[in-house]
């Protein structure tokens, strides 16, 4: 295993020289204060540059990515980034504007910007939308303030928001931030909503309901019209968690469906890098009636000329600085451009028959507890195999070993020893056909040596972790000897 | 195996009655279905909880889940055991991993818990 950089730290070594003339007799205590001044050196580790460069090169090289393998990772959207989006985001027209230079002097930029909204309101048929939100989850909190904004702005209170048993655990993470207590609605044997169930949930004291659709399954909920009824009849709002949404492009709209908040995950369905937890976008979609408690500045475009408005009195207010992750709203608009209509209702048909395809051939081997044609993902489970002492996880370091991304394991929360499974658009049918072949392998093993995967994965530099450890004993500080 | 001497509620929690105190867990088959239990955040001594209500949560390496009030009453007791060694839980949860202690207030809302086998006919269902 490749040792920690500190590891390898010589003293007096370096990677650059400095000068030392224009250093002479200047004194750190002439610009700082002894009492801001460390007292022990700051312990950075001491190699040369081509050494730091070998072992940040050699630990890339360990990491697994959509640019060197298929990343079935379901509810996630793990499309191919093209290299394109990098292009266009590097325009010096995007990436060298600052957004305190006058206005007048980032009319394109602003643009981009406005249309990338228009595009995103033509996509979810909803009226507003606001890019500003940095992640889906931030995207959902922003939805829950403008539903309590909503509420109050009618003049009452509603303390109850009903999710899914099936849903993302960002959905009650958000509600609760956003002051809501969260009731469960069931799923039924079919694994969509549970309509009894949510007739006798929602109430008076319903904020919203908090749908994804096609639901964690990869199954749509066909009864959506009537839940939707029951909802808005209740008084309550629609919020879609629009995790799914590649499985909708230019098939459906949320807005037609009748939600009337929806937040988009930029990185899932429209192809910017998933990357390191950030930067990234998660903007808000709103019917007609939120568009007032959308945060601000919103952008408007009057007379040719794009300006933004923060004179919003009913507004949330700010979510982020300025005006969101500008650079990831490059990469999206330039997917977004690049396919055009035609091709974006293609990825989303593509994306359908892919797991499809998959489900197919691997239905036969794994069971699928919800069986009936899926959207855009799947989930089989590996609850048959406990009695061979195999778990979901099993399955999943084993596909390491052949080469694989592992899919989303033990969710969604209503399928014991769940296998999330979701081949996006981008991957080819000989792609699909080797992932089930290693599928079909692996449940060989089960069958004749259930070791092989208990041990796995074998080919990693890193084997198999204690996850109970590792969740207990969480130990990532290097301490210097 | 499903004790006989316990009664049990669909969430999954197990009551060992002995006069007004019940004995509170998850049964078998939800620390199974929750995997390898690490941390249990510690309940509230003193804490009146109605049945249905959540009386703290319980994390594993997959997933963080509820548990549940199966029967009312004041919370007279806690396994502090539990806050350094939460996997007895998932070694015997139905002795040492025990949870909580209840004395009751309504001792007749017993009735309205599963007994063993009805517990096992709904663990069926559940499974489909």
């Amino acid at each position: 295993m490749e040792k920690l950089i500190f590891e390898k730290s010589v003293e007096g070594r370096r990677g650059v020289t400095f000068p030392t003339e224009a250093l002479e007799g200047f004194s750190v205590d002439q610009v700082l204060p002894k009492e801001f001044q460390r007292e022990i050196p700051l312990p950075l580790p001491e190699v040369s540059e081509n050494e730091l460069m070998r072992h940040y090169t050699r630990l890339s090289q360990d990491n697994y990515g959509v640019d060197t393998g298929f990343y079935p990772l379901g509810s996630c959207t793990m499309k191919y980034n093209p290299k394109i989006n990098e292009d266009v985001a590097r325009f010096p027209g995007f990436s060298q504007v600052h957004p305190l230079q006058p206005k007048e002097a980032s009319q394109g930029a602003l643009e981009l910007i406005y249309e990338l909204e228009q595009i995103l309101s033509e996509i979810s048929g909803m009226a507003g939308i606001s890019l500003q939100p940095a992640a889906g989850a931030q995207g959902e909190l922003t939805g829950m303030l403008i539903t309590r904004a909503y509420h109050q702005g009618q003049g009452r209170q509603r303390r109850k928001v009903v999710i899914p048993d099936s849903a993302h655990g960002t959905n009650p993470a958000s509600a609760h931030l956003a002051g809501f207590t969260v009731q469960t609605v069931r799923s039924n044997r079919n694994g969509l909503l549970d309509i009894d169930d949510l007739a006798k949930v929602v109430d008076e004291d319903t904020a919203a309901l908090m749908l994804t659709n096609p639901n964690t399954l990869g199954l749509f909920e066909r009864q959506i019209e009537e839940i939707v009824r029951i909802v808005h009849d209740a008084g309550a709002l629609m919020y879609l968690d629009g995790a799914n949404l590649n499985a909708l492009l230019g098939l459906t709209r949320p807005g037609d469906m009748g939600f009337d908040l929806v937040h988009f995950n930029l990185h899932k369905t429209f192809s910017t890098p998933h990357g390191g937890g950030g930067p990234g976008a998660g903007p808000v979609g709103v019917a007609s009636s939120l568009i007032p408690y959308l945060p601000f500045p919103v952008i408007q475009k009057a007379e040719g000329r794009y300006l933004l408005d923060s004179n919003r009195p009913q507004s949330i207010g700010r979510v982020h600085g300025f005006y969101g992750n500008f650079g990831i709203l490059v990469r999206a608009y330039t997917y977004i451009r690049r396919l055009g209509a035609i091709g974006l209702s293609a990825v989303s048909r593509n994306a359908i028959l892919n797991a499809n395809y998959l489900k197919k051939k691997l239905e036969a081997h794994y069971p699928v507890p919800m069986d009936r044609s899926c959207m855009h993902e799947f989930v089989v489970s590996a609850k048959a195999f406990r009695e061979k002492g195999i778990h979901a996880w099993d399955i999943a370091k084993r596909l390491i070993d052949y080469g694989f991304y592992p899919p989303t394991v033990n969710f969604p929360l209503i399928v014991p020893e769940a296998l999330m499974i979701e081949p996006p658009e981008s991957e080819s049918r000989e792609t699909l056909d080797a992932f089930a072949a290693a599928m079909l392998e692996i449940r060989k093993e089960i069958d004749q040596a259930p070791e092989k995967l208990l041990g796995a994965p074998d080919t990693c530099t890193v084997g198999r972790m204690n996850e109970v450890q590792a969740a207990k004993q969480l130990n990532v500080r290097y301490e210097p000897k | 195996m499903i004790p006989e001497d316990l009664r049990y509620h669909k969430d999954h929690e197990w009551v060992r009655a002995n006069g007004k105190r019940a004995v509170v867990g998850i049964s078998d088959f939800a620390q199974e279905n929750l995997g390898d239990i690490v941390y249990l955040e510690m309940p509230k001594l003193g804490l009146v909880v109605k049945v249905g209500d959540e009386i703290t949560e319980i994390e594993s390496t997959k997933t963080t889940s509820p548990l549940y009030a199966p029967v009312g009453g004041t919370i007279v007791s806690i396994n502090e055991v539990l806050e350094d060694k939460p996997e007895l839980i998932n070694q015997d949860a139905y002795h040492d991993g025990w949870i909580v202690a209840i004395e009751m207030n309504q001792p007749k809302e017993l009735e309205q818990l599963m007994t063993d086998e009805d517990y096992e006919t709904f663990l069926q269902k559940e499974e489909h």
